[in-house]
């Protein structure tokens, strides 16, 4: 129908419509350009560290030693590995809790209140910088840390914490969306039968609403697999396994985000950087799968 | 009864995590604003910082922020708008838009870190764009476009389907009637999506270390040319922002009063994104009453 309803226009309607056309698909493209541009650039480089400089991938994601600049230099990424996957599952199991206690406030406790004044305070976390985060961090939490466990305070405990308030928003408002979302007839039901309000709560509403649950939940390590600054602040940044959360440690954003500056463009220990990037750019790809995957479950639920 | 009193345990727990919540952020607020504000003054918010000598300032940083917000939203704004556009009325479901569906996502959960990294590589080094607020603006502007794209979605979402219909109708091409009537319907939404995704902008540091720089030049504020070097409105000279200040600050800096000075300029970015919130919030809630004759 509108094929034929473009057909019937004159010259300068055709015109027109084709100005709209034509800027619309330019950005499109744009956005495709850049992000097959990034993937490129960025696994080309990171690959670079394995064809050119003939590093064995298995030694750099399980090698215990990160010494680039030693006589005989090591590659040993694990620590970082482990220091990134630590942190942000951490967080993620401080802040799901609290995030899935505030969205049942929103919704099901006090929607007034929680809709009037709980949701924008939510909100307003998300929009506060991650340097932000990372200063209050590191003047209150590691002095706090330090005082109250052995160590100095920095480590995996602070990192985690730090980044649990900073995706708290990110869980919390798709929670909220998924309880908002339930058909009310579950709930009714449930209700009719006499249940009390957290038996429904536990039996009903946290089952149906699962999926969604954990979508929250990964996207939320995402983010916090991939913050750098605030993490970089109060991780402490030795490149070694901690044996304990209040040891110093580092992730792969931190590590980046402290020696690029000080490597020079197409050495060896300036390529092992950009392995570690396309290390978290394979995670992204991984963390998107399965948001996708866990849509889909929540679909045919 | 067991139930009931289960019942009343969660409730508790409950209402005591949420507020723990509000706690937290009112600690956040509090502990940033009370230790800031009292550093902050006219001087503070207007001279140059100093490396090693107390009383710095962050005069040019606060220039930076808001000169590289403009040139980012210059940029981002008729990109991410045409693209949502484009999305939202001429995609048609098939295995491309699905691609491309994908695609913002995937960009959306980019680590800011490895956008800045893609700067530095095409943007500093292969495009020789060199550390500059240019390059920073358009590494933002690929970490920002998913938003802006899906604002756009949102807003032209919110348009009754009448309202397109009755223009088409008339007669008036398909680009006229998102221009004409759609896009002043949507706007609301894509203004206060807008001011939320620039005062991401505004706080972000991580992609704009490897492609803005981590240094300002000696800027001259008498020199409005924005071909000189010195000049504050060349977008081809390096730029430390206020948000990678504070990391600096905080992670190197040698000032006596280092932790004034993060303290400060902490506060300086907490309130302006309050502002950026807030304003969002009123000119949306304006608009949509303007707009709509809602009370």
């Amino acid at each position: 129908m509108a094929k034929s309803h473009d057909r019937q226009q004159g010259t300068p309607h055709i015109a027109e419509e084709w100005v709209g056309r034509i800027y619309t698909t330019i950005c499109i493209l744009f956005l495709i350009v850049s992000i097959f541009s990034l993937v490129y650039f960025v696994a080309s480089k990171g690959l670079s560290t394995f064809f050119v400089n003939h590093v064995n991938p298995l030694d750099l994601l399980t090698g215990l030693k990160w010494s680039p600049d030693a006589d005989i230099p090591l590659f040993g990424a694990l620590p970082f590995i482990v220091g990134s996957f630590s942190t942000s599952l951490l967080a993620a199991i401080i802040a799901a809790p609290l995030s899935f206690c505030a969205a049942v406030f929103m919704v099901e406790i006090a929607p007034n209140f929680g809709r009037k004044y709980l949701q924008p305070v939510i909100e307003l976390l998300a929009g506060i910088p991650s340097v932000v985060y990372g200063f209050v961090g590191l003047s209150v939490i590691v002095p706090l840390f330090r005082d109250w466990f052995p160590g100095q305070g920095v480590g995996i405990a602070a990192g985690a914490v730090v980044l649990s308030v900073m995706i708290l928003p990110i869980i919390t408002s798709i929670s909220t969306d998924a309880l908002a979302a339930l058909p009310k007839g579950l709930k009714e039901g449930s209700y009719a039968l006499g249940a009390t309000r957290w038996q429904t709560i536990y039996r009903i509403v946290l089952p149906t609403t699962l999926p969604a649950q954990l979508t929250g939940i990964v996207l939320g390590i995402a983010r916090a697999f991939g913050e750098a600054l605030a993490v970089q602040m109060v991780i402490g940044n030795a490149p070694h396994i901690p044996r304990s959360l209040f040891e110093s440690t580092s992730t792969l954003t931190s590590a980046i985000t402290l020696s690029m500056g000080n490597t020079a463009m197409n050495s060896i220990q300036n390529n092992v950087l950009w392995s570690l990037a396309m290390i978290l750019m394979l995670m992204t790809f991984v963390f998107v799968f399965i948001v996708r995957w866990l849509e889909r479950r929540s679909k045919l639920g | 009864m067991k139930a009931k009193t289960a019942d009343k345990v969660a409730t508790t727990i409950i209402i005591m995590l949420a507020s723990v919540i509000v706690l937290v952020l009112a600690g956040l607020l509090g502990y940033i604003l009370v230790r800031g504000l009292s550093h902050i003054s006219f001087d503070f918010l207007t001279s140059a910082p100093q490396s090693f000598r107390k009383g710095g300032g962050i005069g040019p940083q606060l220039f930076n922020s808001i000169f590289l917000l403009v040139l980012t939203m210059i940029i981002t704004i008729p990109i991410g708008l045409g693209a949502g556009i484009y999305m939202s009325e001429y995609a048609k479901p098939s295995k491309f838009t699905n691609f491309i569906r994908l695609i913002v996502e995937v960009l959306s959960s980019f680590p800011s870190i490895v956008v800045g990294l893609f700067g530095l590589l095409v943007l500093v080094n292969l495009f020789g764009f060199g550390f500059s607020l240019f390059s920073g603006a358009l590494a933002l502007t690929v970490f920002n476009l998913p938003l802006m794209v899906r604002i756009t979605e949102q807003g032209l979402k919110s348009v009754p389907k009448e309202q397109k219909e009755a223009s088409l109708a008339l007669g008036i091409s398909k680009w006229k009637t998102i221009r004409s009537v759609m896009i002043p319907i949507g706007i609301p939404v894509i203004l206060s999506g807008t001011i939320l995704a620039a005062g991401r902008v505004f706080g972000e540091a991580a992609a704009l270390l490897f492609t803005a720089g981590m240094s300002s030049p000696r800027l001259d504020f008498t020199d409005w040319n924005p071909f000189s070097p010195f000049s504050p409105l060349n977008p081809f000279r390096p730029a430390e922002t206020l948000a990678v200040h504070i990391w600096k600050v905080n992670s190197e800096g040698l000032a006596p009063d280092a932790a004034q000075i993060a303290a400060g300029a902490s506060a300086v970015l907490v309130i302006t994104v309050l502002l950026f919130n807030l304003s969002a919030r009123w000119l949306g809630r304006y608009m949509y009453r303007k707009f709509t004759a809602i009370k």
